[in-house]
């Protein structure tokens, strides 16, 4: 109290710590005003005994709001146990037989409205597939029809497949991931893990180093060579994603986690998933844009069978390729032993 | 080439079947992966080199390494030093 002088009690943090305490804001704001026009020792002392005066009332309505929650939360348990147990599993069955009927009610009806399964007169069954192999290598500039349909004409729906993969990595993320204590230093559990890991774990293994040595590089080469070249030869964003993944699983195995940690942590796993996702949802959103109002997008075709060529394709099969291999990597460790 | 497909197509029916019939575990997964390489020559030869890619990547690589690791995890695998215990 003491030391409070003109600016530390008008900064934010001032005003902020003092709410905390006291809880009335403007009462406040309007006591430091008076103390700052007249700083008057008196003044101050009278103060300090007025705020003392108040933090006892405060503390006292504390008390009593806690006594009551106290008494509200008993009653409560008390309801939960006796006649709320009945209550609360009626209200689930209602609940659970209400959103089954009305999931199966929408399926059926978006079934109803299907074409037949197998009808040639349906779209699916004549005009597109025409569609993608007359037009699909003017209109996407890939040589790969496939990647020119998983990327450009189906996009949305590998955008929606994309964040399946990133959804079930935060899954295995909160499942498996065992915390460090605050401070940084492992808990009881982590070591533990540790230990049962390295029971397993072959020390230093000669045979597995020297394939490992041999065959990492020629691995982590086909999967950027197959991630790179999506759109001219078969391949693509996920199978050269995983290829990658496989290879560092294999570099993890043969040289163990402290040398793997040096490169991959759990904040290249973020930068580059979070960078690799929102850059395809921001690219495709823009030629989805562009798509739907007829504008034309900007970004250059290029010439059929060019390693640049094909417009998104390339840097989304990148982007495709590195969320797939981050993934795969991270469930590897998590597996293991529930951390990077 | 019909043939080849035949004996293929044969040892994949035969690898699911052993999937579910094995009892022991270690050995239905190895079924499993090997169900997988097959299942990557048959997308080859049905001319779609896309999916064979990705199969022998995911099917016969991580998904089977992460078998293997749940397995060691819930104790599944007995180890070379229990198995000189009950000796």
């Amino acid at each position: 109290m003491s030391k409070r002088n003109r600016d530390w009690g008008n900064t934010l943090q001032g005003r902020f710590l003092r709410s905390m305490r006291f809880g009335c804001e403007p009462l406040d704001s309007l006591l430091v005003q008076r103390l700052d026009a007249s700083r008057d020792e008196s003044a101050v002392r009278a103060l300090e005994a007025e705020d003392t005066l108040r933090e006892l009332q405060q503390n006292e309505r504390v008390a009593m709001a806690r006594d009551k929650q106290v008494d509200f939360a008993q009653d409560v348990l008390e309801w939960s146990q006796s006649k709320g147990r009945k209550v609360i599993g009626r209200l689930y069955a209602l609940l659970s037989i209400v959103i089954c009927v009305t999931v199966i009610v929408l399926l059926m009806e978006t079934v109803m409205n299907m074409p037949a399964f197998g009808s040639p007169a349906a779209p699916a069954n004549n005009e597109v597939a025409a569609r993608y192999i007359e037009k699909g290598m003017e209109e996407t500039g890939a040589v790969n029809i496939v990647a020119g349909m998983i990327l450009d004409y189906r996009a949305f729906d590998t955008l929606g497949e994309s964040t399946v993969l990133y959804i079930a990595a935060c899954a295995v993320l909160i499942l498996l991931r065992i915390d460090r204590q605050k401070d940084g230093t492992p808990t009881q559990e982590l070591i533990a893990e540790e230990a049962d890991d390295r029971a397993f774990e072959p020390e230093n293994d000669r045979i597995l180093q020297g394939s490992a040595k041999v065959l990492t590089p020629i691995v982590l080469l086909l999967g950027i060579y197959v991630i790179l070249n999506g759109h001219l030869s078969p391949g693509g964003g996920f199978s050269g994603g995983a290829i990658v993944g496989a290879g560092l699983i294999l570099y993890l195995n043969a040289f163990g986690f402290a040398r793997a940690s040096r490169f991959f942590t759990y904040k290249t796993f973020t930068t580059v998933s979070l960078f690799s996702l929102s850059f395809y949802a921001l690219a495709k959103t823009y030629s989805f844009y562009c798509g739907a109002n007829g504008i034309p997008s900007g970004i250059p075709l290029g010439t059929p069978g060019a390693i640049l060529s094909s417009g998104l394709i390339l840097p989304l099969n990148i982007c495709v390729g590195m969320v797939v291999a981050c993934t795969m990597y991270v469930f590897f460790c998590l597996f293991r032993k529930g951390g990077l | 080439m019909d043939v080849f497909k035949l004996i293929l197509l044969v040892i994949l029916v035969i690898c699911a079947l052993a999937v579910s019939l094995t009892r022991n575990l270690l050995s239905s997964i190895i079924v499993y992966m090997a169900y997988s390489l097959v299942m990557s020559v048959i997308w080859m030869l049905l001319e779609s080199p896309d999916l064979a890619i990705t199969e022998a990547a995911v099917g016969a690589g991580v998904t089977t390494i992460l078998f293997f690791i749940t397995l060691k995890k819930i104790h599944a695998i007995k180890g070379e030093s229990t198995d000189e215990q009950a000796q």
